[in-house]
């Protein structure tokens, strides 16, 4: 309660946090730490879909979501939508135009995830999307997240060094803040990505938008193995992975793969039941044994 | 004088700190992607601002290639305009910097001389910038031109639409024009595309930025290359007057040609500084551009500043009769002097803006750009108030060549 009174300081709350815990891990176990330890006694690589809330309406996106652990979701992240979504290619941030436009609020969006809970579903749900509806939602979002049923957060445009106020909330909350580390990580800025990051290590396989360009296998083999010197965070590698074959090859070297635009095209174009058929799909390869461990 | 500045006490000028935070506001808010970019700018125009190979070579080419310094000229009949109304004794001396002279037509070429030459000094052989009006795409193909460097430019389709003839002039200069239909297609657009580019091309690309918003170090970056307005401005005056200016007023959409006057002046309490934001059809409707006045603090393209917003944080569309202000947000260094009250923001309205721009062309035989119309209504108004003795220093940020048409379809005339 004492790192209270500190989080306007970003000096002192560093100091807090580093006394409190060493190596990341928080007071109680999340389902998101929980998940990845069970997988990882499995032998088994994470298959996490992206969707995006609200898209096309609300309640097709509320029954995507419902169905997407009996098709092999391991983690769900639940895009919020934003206006101006600089990291996004066409698809997803088409996505969440569609969503807007249907009234999707980032409120909408957490009673979305409550529902999901109160259904009985354990499934861990990452949110994920920019900074300013969390900052506009205020001090509250960590703890009202947490309040929903979501596990963690992945803000694209809040770097660690913008994070110091949200990091502290968070970890009051238990709301795992994921990080992103990208090809233009390079190794000296790697600790300070990792510090204050819990839950798994969000890998940006390649330098763009999503659903651009996918990155070689080796060039992820030799990232992620990069990454594993410095953290003991799961990984999780995602943009650029589309397709059975692709998730398939990111599964020999990440312990999750995430795909997120193919399965909002499936939906654009298909509908529910293609993007689910997708995600059962890209799950089984996921998790099909490799060739290579 | 700059340098007293920064051992003065409780000076304005010490900004931004290392985080790139002036009070609350700017930042760096990036993608990860871009982080490493980011911080590796900062350490680049650190060295360059201390290297004498760099400032020489800005130096010169402001002076023959830009055509610095501009003009200060002492608006004689807006000033007799504005003291046939005014109170007895009352009617300030309104002067124009006549950074419209500049060439390509506005302010915007100053910063881009510097960010290109920067670009150049890193290594970086490809150029992209965003646009609005056109006016900072033109001055970027323009020296990106006179360096031999390809340019990409991201312009709204609705924007590549209104400005015909600027969308030529980018193209006769070589540059490619890429028409940005996501979203709404206006400038925030182009500026969400522009930076979708360069988190994409990160080995080679140097991303121009326009106005002095942006991730750390832009908004600093941008503020320091247009200060140069300031500093002639203040030299100018004293050598004129003897003194400085009682007013300096400048327009704002995110604000580079006024903190590049009013950066300058911060540190003389003498000097009132006043920003002119565009109320667009006015504050009381949803379309205007206003963000210090209408909008609250909030995080958008890198950077935490006002934005004109909803309760869930979704970006409104702003509205101008002058694409240059057009744009739901404002620099950061702004947000902190409205904040701290150093300096005083208002609002003219498109229709303010329109008969301004009039009023000069025939008091003064300069057609000003529609941006610092505004910036000119609010200033006659300043103006009557204040004694005759007093001086009112106005910024001619850009010429209104390219808003001839615009205005003419506002005034109903088939041009």
């Amino acid at each position: 309660m004492e790192a209270k009174g500190y989080t306007r300081d970003p000096i002192l709350t560093r100091q807090v946090l580093r006394f409190s815990s060493p190596g990341g891990t928080c007071s109680g176990v999340t389902r998101l730490t929980d998940t990845f330890a069970q997988l990882k006694a499995e032998k088994r690589t994470a298959f996490v879909p992206f969707i995006m809330a609200g898209d096309p309406d609300l309640a097709t996106s509320e029954r995507l979501l419902h169905a997407l652990p009996e098709a092999g979701a391991d983690v769900i992240e639940v895009g919020f939508p934003f206006t101006d979504p600089m990291a996004d290619g066409p698809i997803i941030a088409e996505a969440g135009q569609r969503a807007l436009a249907g009234g999707q609020t980032l409120k909408k969006t957490l009673e979305m995830v409550k529902r999901f809970r109160a259904a009985g579903h354990q499934t861990p749900i990452v949110l994920m999307g920019y900074a300013n509806p969390v900052l506009q939602h205020g001090d509250s979002f960590a703890q009202d997240a947490v309040d929903a049923g979501v596990d963690g957060l992945i803000l694209v445009d809040l770097p660690p060094e913008e994070s110091g106020e949200l990091d502290v909330q968070a970890k009051e909350a238990g709301l795992d803040m994921i990080r992103l580390a990208t090809p233009t990580t390079r190794d000296e800025r790697i600790d300070r990505v990792i510090e204050h990051a819990s839950g798994f290590l969000y890998y940006v396989a390649v330098a763009g938008v999503t659903g651009g360009r996918s990155a070689g296998a080796d060039e992820l083999g030799e990232a992620i193995t990069r990454l594993r010197e410095k953290t003991s965070l799961p990984i999780a590698a995602g943009f650029g992975i589309k397709d059975a074959p692709s998730a398939h090859a990111a599964a020999q070297h990440a312990d999750a793969v995430v795909v997120g635009s193919a399965i909002v095209k499936a939906l654009e174009l298909e509908g529910v039941d293609a993007a689910v058929a997708l995600a059962r799909e890209l799950a089984a390869a996921t998790h099909a044994p490799g060739g290579q461990q | 004088m700059p340098d007293d500045a920064r051992t003065a006490p409780n000076s304005f000028r010490l900004g931004p700190d290392e985080s790139g935070k002036f009070g609350q506001f700017g930042g760096r808010y990036v993608a990860e992607t871009l982080m490493p970019l980011i911080l590796e700018l900062n350490r680049a125009y650190e060295d360059a601002k201390n290297d004498p190979a760099f400032t020489d070579e800005l130096d010169r080419l402001l002076a023959e290639y830009v055509g610095r310094p501009s003009p200060l000229t002492y608006a004689g009949r807006l000033t007799k305009h504005v003291r046939e109304t005014a109170l007895k004794g009352k009617g300030a001396k309104i002067y124009l910097k006549r950074d419209e002279l500049n060439h390509t037509g506005a302010h915007k070429i100053n910063n881009c001389v510097g960010q290109v030459l920067l670009a150049k000094r890193m290594g970086r052989t490809r150029i992209i910038a965003e646009t609005g009006a056109g006016q900072h795409g033109v001055a970027t193909a323009t020296v990106c031109a006179l360096f031999g460097l390809p340019c990409v430019v991201y312009m709204g389709a609705a924007d590549v639409e209104r400005q015909k003839p600027n969308v030529f002039r980018m193209k006769l200069l070589g540059a490619e024009i890429v028409p940005v239909t996501s979203g709404k297609g206006t400038l925030k657009d182009a500026m969400n595309d522009a930076l979708r580019d360069w988190v994409t091309n990160v080995e080679d690309t140097f991303y121009v930025i326009g106005t002095a918003a942006g991730p750390h170090p832009y908004p600093m970056m941008v503020r320091d290359f247009q200060s140069v307005i300031g500093r002639e401005a203040k030299q100018q005056m004293l050598e004129r007057e003897g003194r400085l200016p009682d007013v300096a007023m400048a327009c704002i959409g995110g604000g580079s040609n006024a903190i590049g006057l009013f950066h300058p002046f911060l540190d003389d309490p003498e000097v009132r500084l006043i920003g002119v934001e565009a109320a667009g059809k006015g504050l009381d409707t949803d379309e205007h551009a206003a963000s210090l006045t209408g909008g609250k603090p909030g995080v958008l393209h890198g950077n935490k500043t006002y934005l004109l917003q909803d309760e869930d944080g979704q970006i409104d569309d702003a509205h101008s009769i002058s694409a240059g202000l057009d744009y739901p947000g404002i620099g950061p260094e702004h947000s902190w002097l409205h904040e701290t009250g150093r300096v005083e923001y208002v609002s003219a309205t498109d229709e303010e803006a329109l008969a301004c721009f009039q009023l000069c062309a025939r008091k003064e035989g300069i057609i000003p750009a529609l941006e610092p119309s505004h910036a000119l209504a609010r200033a006659l108004d300043a103006a009557a108030e204040m004694d005759e003795d007093q001086i009112l220093l106005l910024n001619m940020c850009g010429r209104g060549d390219k808003d001839v048409f615009t205005v003419a379809a506002a005034l109903g005339v088939d041009v």
